[in-house]
């Protein structure tokens, strides 16, 4: 196959492939690597509290906005965008609609879960409405892609008791990875973390622990998540947990504040600590997660 | 939304609230540090109790019985209710759920 057959081969079957020319025409090493072995790079954003307007970042659309610029200017697309939620600041309809404007502008598909403030009042509606999920249920999915499983779980619809799953959702989680293979990387998203990052602020998911177990024999599991508006990482046995920034605003590194909360920083410190996150999954290899913020 | 969005909410039978010449009071609850000061409010039955939000985080106010429920409040928001029926009603925030508070309510003055 002549090389400019198959780069138009690749660019059709758009399997997610990198392919590079550098300077001279060839094609880079990563990029035929990358082809080899089949991987999918995608992008995690988090709590974007549309409608917020107080000090801590005055204007939340225009964040927001320049995380959806800088990931369409990405010369490789992403597989996907997902919003590991929070999106809106009150769950109102006009703040859902703006989220909706700006986000629909992404050049890549766009998924989203809920956080516990798209689900004030527990009106599901508004936000299943504004951001249907891929199957069009008010629930929980998981989905194949590039030889990875994907796993949409939501933590907030029991607003006593901040992140929980349920019963009816681990039975299915259950049965969800019953179906895969040990080798098969695993990627969970959630909006609350799903390990007792820091339970006296609520950052944790009070049955997580069931989850984890489940998810704990998989060779190679990933967990992203949002609700804590920074980036902590954790691992437990092939299980690696990250959360991500805030397009929004950032909040106290755990036990640093006596409460969490909008962390009101200089504004050229805010662009500092929110952003948006790239991960590059290779089979065989933990994901690759790079934290890339908007200065 | 510069301007506080204010809600009132009545809870119980018409009845039982008391008429324009039983003196009711008005009753505040202050929410700062993601705390609801005082946690604990001694109310006369009809009086209202308004809950304002001081924090840069948006709060609700939500009674464990389900006998009233705010809307999100962001800040500087109010809400306000009016509880006709003694008893004691815990209640918490549903987006930070450790955010405990209680209204104790009495039998309305000048009704016993
Ligand atoms: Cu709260």
């Amino acid at each position: 196959m002549q090389r400019k057959d198959f780069l138009e081969h690749v660019a059709w079957t758009g399997a997610g492939i990198a392919y590079a020319l550098s300077a001279g025409g060839l094609m880079t090493g990563t990029a035929l690597a990358r082809g080899v072995t089949g991987s999918i790079d995608f992008v995690q954003i988090s709590d974007s509290h549309i409608g917020f307007h107080q000090e801590a970042n005055p204007d939340v659309s225009a964040t927001l906005q320049s995380a959806v610029n800088a990931i369409n200017a990405l010369p490789d697309q992403p597989k996907f965008v997902i919003h590991t939620g929070d999106v809106t600041h009150l769950s109102k309809p006009e703040q859902f609609g703006t989220a909706k404007d700006i986000l629909s502008q992404l050049r890549a598909p766009l998924i989203v879960i809920p956080g516990e403030h798209d689900f004030i009042g527990q009106d599901y509606n508004s936000f299943f409405q504004a951001f249907p999920t891929p199957k069009g249920g008010k629930q929980w999915f998981s989905w194949d892609q590039n030889g990875t499983h994907f796993v949409a779980l939501i933590n907030v619809f029991d607003f006593e008791k901040m992140g929980l799953l349920g019963n009816d959702q681990l039975t299915w989680l259950k049965r969800d990875l019953a179906a895969q293979s040990r080798s098969t990387p695993i990627v969970v998203f959630t909006h609350a973390p799903l390990y007792a990052l820091f339970p006296s602020w609520g950052w944790t998911t009070e049955d997580g622990t069931k989850a984890i177990a489940m998810l704990q024999p998989f060779d190679n599991v990933t967990v992203l998540s949002g609700h804590i508006h920074q980036v902590v990482t954790h691992q437990e046995g092939n299980i690696r947990f990250a959360t991500a920034d805030a397009t929004a605003y950032p909040q106290p590194a755990p036990g640093t504040a006596d409460k969490p909360g909008p962390l009101t920083l200089p504004h050229d410190q805010l662009l500092r600590a929110i952003g948006y996150r790239n991960v590059v999954l290779e089979k065989g290899h933990a994901a690759a997660i790079d934290d890339r913020r908007f200065a | 939304m510069p301007a506080a969005a204010a809600a009132a909410v009545l809870l119980g039978a018409a009845a039982a609230i008391p008429n324009a010449a039983t003196a009711t009071t008005a009753q505040t609850v202050e929410i700062s540090g993601f705390a609801f000061k005082p946690a604990v409010l001694d109310v006369a039955a009809g009086d209202a109790i308004t809950f304002v939000n001081h924090d840069q985080e948006a709060h609700t106010v939500v009674a464990q019985s389900g006998a009233f429920k705010s809307s999100g409040l962001d800040t500087n928001d109010q809400w306000t209710v009016r509880i006709s029926k003694p008893g004691k009603y815990p209640y918490f925030c549903s987006l930070h759920p450790y955010m405990k508070g209680t209204i104790v309510v009495r039998a309305a003055r000048g009704m016993h």
